[in-house]
């Protein structure tokens, strides 16, 4: 700690650094975004370094939604469902172009952008996005966490 | 033993004649034009003929050639039939043609259990209609939704969201 043994800080401060490094994930995986999501997750990239190693597989243990593939307008009240499940403070990723946009699916089956569904905190763009590309939102993520600012 | 295609079809015109509306041959794919109140028959005739024993049916799905160059005139869907025998290896392709006001077909349920999803995807996607099926709900899509989303008139930017913003 250096020359005495106490820093200080502010509560919002405290709180935020804490939560940012310790994102429980919850991730909704629904296509084949899942794999490069999988990819992220291994020692390969090792997501654990931010502290986001450990998915829940409970919306309620949950801080962070992956929302990762795309989402059917059938599979639309499900993905709203989880989304309420989730206690708060609560963030969201749109993980790949179709939970952006729909991506090329430009029909009527696809969600055309889960932001019509649930609010979104970050967007990853990409089809699929790399490995790089999700690290990099989750560290826009981490900076939006210890600010404390969320779209709930 | 497996049996030509073309002796197939020749087998498939002797013994149903005039129902077998037209046979092609195309890129090695055999494939009899029947005629849907024969359709039954015909595939009934495909599974338990003892030459013939199709007793796969590999896919049943639909075409609609509502805008299709040249085809402006004939029936507007196509119900087809792809079966397989497993003892004699060999494949045929039946085509049944469907007019838009009276999209209805025998049910292959009771030949080939498989049927029943295929017909009821087919129901979804193209609204053909299958006489003697157990079960004729919607497969993919949900209840809620109004139309057949594969018919070539069903507007490519119509949505029918269950939550979120209509438009």
């Amino acid at each position: 700690m250096g020359i005495g043994d106490f820093v200080t800080t502010t509560l919002d401060a405290a709180l935020g650094w804490a939560r940012k490094y310790s994102i429980f994930q919850y991730p909704f995986v629904t296509a084949c975004c899942g794999m490069e999501y999988m990819a992220t997750s291994c020692s390969h990239y090792d997501i654990d370094r931010f502290g986001a190693g450990l998915p829940r597989f409970s919306p309620r243990q949950a801080d962070v939604l992956f929302v990762v593939g795309t989402i059917s307008h059938k599979m639309a009240p499900v993905l709203r469902r989880i989304y309420d499940q989730m206690t708060e403070p609560k963030w969201v990723v749109a993980f790949g172009v179709c939970t952006c946009t729909g991506g090329f699916y430009d029909n009527y089956a696809t969600v055309q952008g889960i932001d019509t569904i649930v609010p979104v905190d970050i967007y990853i763009p990409g089809c699929p996005p790399r490995p790089e590309s999700v690290l990099d939102g989750l560290m826009k993520l981490q900076e939006k966490i210890a600010i404390g600012r969320q779209r709930y | 033993m497996a049996t030509d295609g073309s002796d197939i079809l020749a087998r498939l015109a002797d013994r149903f004649g005039a129902a077998i509306q037209g046979t092609e041959d195309r890129f090695g794919d055999h494939t009899a034009v029947v005629e849907r109140v024969a359709v039954a028959d015909v595939l009934a005739f495909c599974r338990d003929d003892p030459g013939l024993r199709c007793d796969l049916l590999m896919d049943l799905t639909a075409v609609d050639y509502l805008t299709y160059p040249g085809r402006e005139d004939g029936p507007r869907f196509e119900v087809v039939y792809h079966l397989y025998s497993v003892p004699h290896n060999h494949r045929i392709r039946l085509k049944i043609g469907l007019d838009e006001d009276d999209a209805v077909l025998a049910s292959a349920v009771p030949l080939w259990p498989i049927a029943n999803w295929f017909e009821r995807e087919v129901w979804d996607m193209f609204g053909i209609r299958f006489e003697g099926h157990p079960n004729l709900r919607r497969l993919l899509l949900y209840e809620e939704f109004r139309g057949h989303p594969l018919r070539k008139d069903y507007p490519v930017n119509r949505r029918q969201p269950l939550i979120g913003p209509r438009d």
